[in-house]
């Protein structure tokens, strides 16, 4: 065991201090140190996608980040998304589209969805599933997913459209 | 599979990390946005005693030009580039192929210099600063030093950075009256290795080819110029004629190795069928 370093981190808006080992990736200290066990370990390698997490506002794999990296930033999982509502609507059309079974992929689809609507904007469905590209789902397929987060693209614009 | 263990240190100026290198008794890497160093840990393709987060470390990072051409910081992420104004003025090259790196997620974390510095032969930015003609800022114990993209790339992931040494920044000069760029790959998914990749940064004017730099990925152990095509092509009009001697001349530039997955003969077609699509697009946009 090699020496531990002192780290802190902003987690869903907590303050987290903690002493790690420097190869400890920010996925496991995520789970396994913080118990928040919604962002989901897969490859490890960054092509599944379902680690995801937001980093100072921006999607990152967890799984290539290593949590002393983290020091000092802000990170957010799907568990602070899901409690401060600001994924709500994405939620409630994956639920209605049908756009997961398993759901092992579906934290890490998300944070890609909110990352690509939060430029605002309807993208375009090619442009979504370029978005897409590094998040692998093995059970619905990705026409339901593309399908929901295209509804709540328009749903927004038509709101902000509305609120002018 | 997880890491191997090794000791973290935090760097804040290219004279710490430099030193910190230096003082490490065991192997030690730096660490950039660590989008391939990460999984090569993971993976136990390489375990280290030491990594020097280099990250933080200040004006190694950003955009900015003068009289002399394009500065682009080593820590300059790929979403960085992608996004820049200044880039897509004088380097557009890099804006066209930064969108095929890897997927957003790498994208937000992993750097310019990263890519530049491990030198994957499937990866684009490599490509892109051949045909650009860029030099590459290299700081080590004597100072900085810059060295020809030409001169850069030695062998199957190993460039002249020696060793303790760091790749500071990427200088690209400023664009020809007349430039024409252009970069595509073809690839078995969106954002997987590239089975080739080709890299276009030509002078045209009128049609007439004054000057054109050919660099593919994905061909051999390092990113390569397409010589004789090149040079087939320089002083000629660019038409349908002179698309196919190219394609006809990559038979002298490249010999790619066949994988299990592709073969050495369906490898060089789809460079030439990718060299063909490229100088059609110039072509489009010179009329």
């Amino acid at each position: 065991m090699s020496e531990q370093v002192s780290i802190t981190v902003k987690v869903n808006g907590s303050i987290v201090r903690r002493m790690v080992e420097p190869r400890l990736t920010l996925l496991d200290f995520l789970r396994r140190d913080l118990g928040l066990t919604g962002t989901h370990a897969g490859c490890e390698m960054g092509a599944c996608g379902a680690c995801l997490v937001s980093l100072e506002g921006r999607a990152v794999h967890s799984c290539l980040m290593l949590a002393v990296q983290a020091d000092d930033l802000s990170v957010e999982t799907i568990e602070g998304l899901s409690e401060n509502g600001s994924i709500a609507d994405l939620q409630a059309a994956f639920f209605e589209r049908n756009a997961l079974q398993c759901g092992y992929c579906t934290p890490g689809v998300l944070i890609t969805a909110r990352d690509c609507l939060s430029t605002g904007g309807v993208p375009s469905r090619d442009e979504i599933r370029d978005a897409l590209s590094g998040n692998y789902c093995r059970c619905t397929g990705y026409e339901a997913i593309v399908d929901a987060i295209e509804v709540v693209a328009r749903m927004r614009a038509a709101n902000a459209e509305g609120s002018k | 599979m997880k890491a191997r263990t090794f000791s973290f240190r935090r760097v804040t100026s290219v004279e710490e990390a430099l030193a910190a290198f230096a003082s490490c008794e065991g192997e030690a890497r730096f660490l950039a946005g660590g989008q391939s160093l990460l999984p090569a840990l993971n993976l136990r393709l390489d375990a280290p005693d030491l990594l020097i987060d280099i990250s933080r470390v200040e004006g190694m990072r950003g955009v900015s030009v003068s009289s002399s051409g394009l500065r682009i910081g080593a820590l300059t992420r790929h979403v960085e580039v992608l996004r820049s104004p200044l880039v897509a003025e004088h380097a557009s090259l890099l804006s066209r192929a930064a969108p095929f790196v890897a997927h957003p997620a790498i994208r937000n974390l992993g750097t310019i210099g990263g890519s530049l510095a491990l030198a994957d032969p499937a990866a684009e930015f490599p490509t892109c600063i051949l045909a650009l003609n860029a030099s590459l800022e290299i700081a080590g114990a004597n100072g900085i030093r810059t060295v020809r993209a030409d001169d850069y790339f030695r062998a199957l992931y190993e460039t002249d950075i020696g060793p303790g040494e760091l790749l500071t920044a990427i200088l690209i000069p400023p664009p020809s009256h007349g430039q024409r760029v252009h970069f595509d790959e073809l690839a078995r998914r969106r954002g997987d290795y590239a089975i080739v990749g080709l890299a276009v940064n030509a002078v045209i004017h009128d049609s007439n080819v004054k000057e054109i730099r050919l660099a593919f990925s994905s061909v051999g152990p390092i990113p390569t110029r397409a010589k004789t095509a090149e040079a087939q092509l320089i002083g000629t009009f660019l038409g349908a004629e002179g698309i196919a001697s190219a394609q006809a001349a990559l038979a002298n530039d490249l010999s790619p190795d066949g994988t299990d997955e592709v073969s050495s003969e369906t490898r060089m077609h789809l460079a030439r069928v990718l060299l063909g699509r490229s100088l059609n697009a110039l072509l489009r946009e010179d009329k």
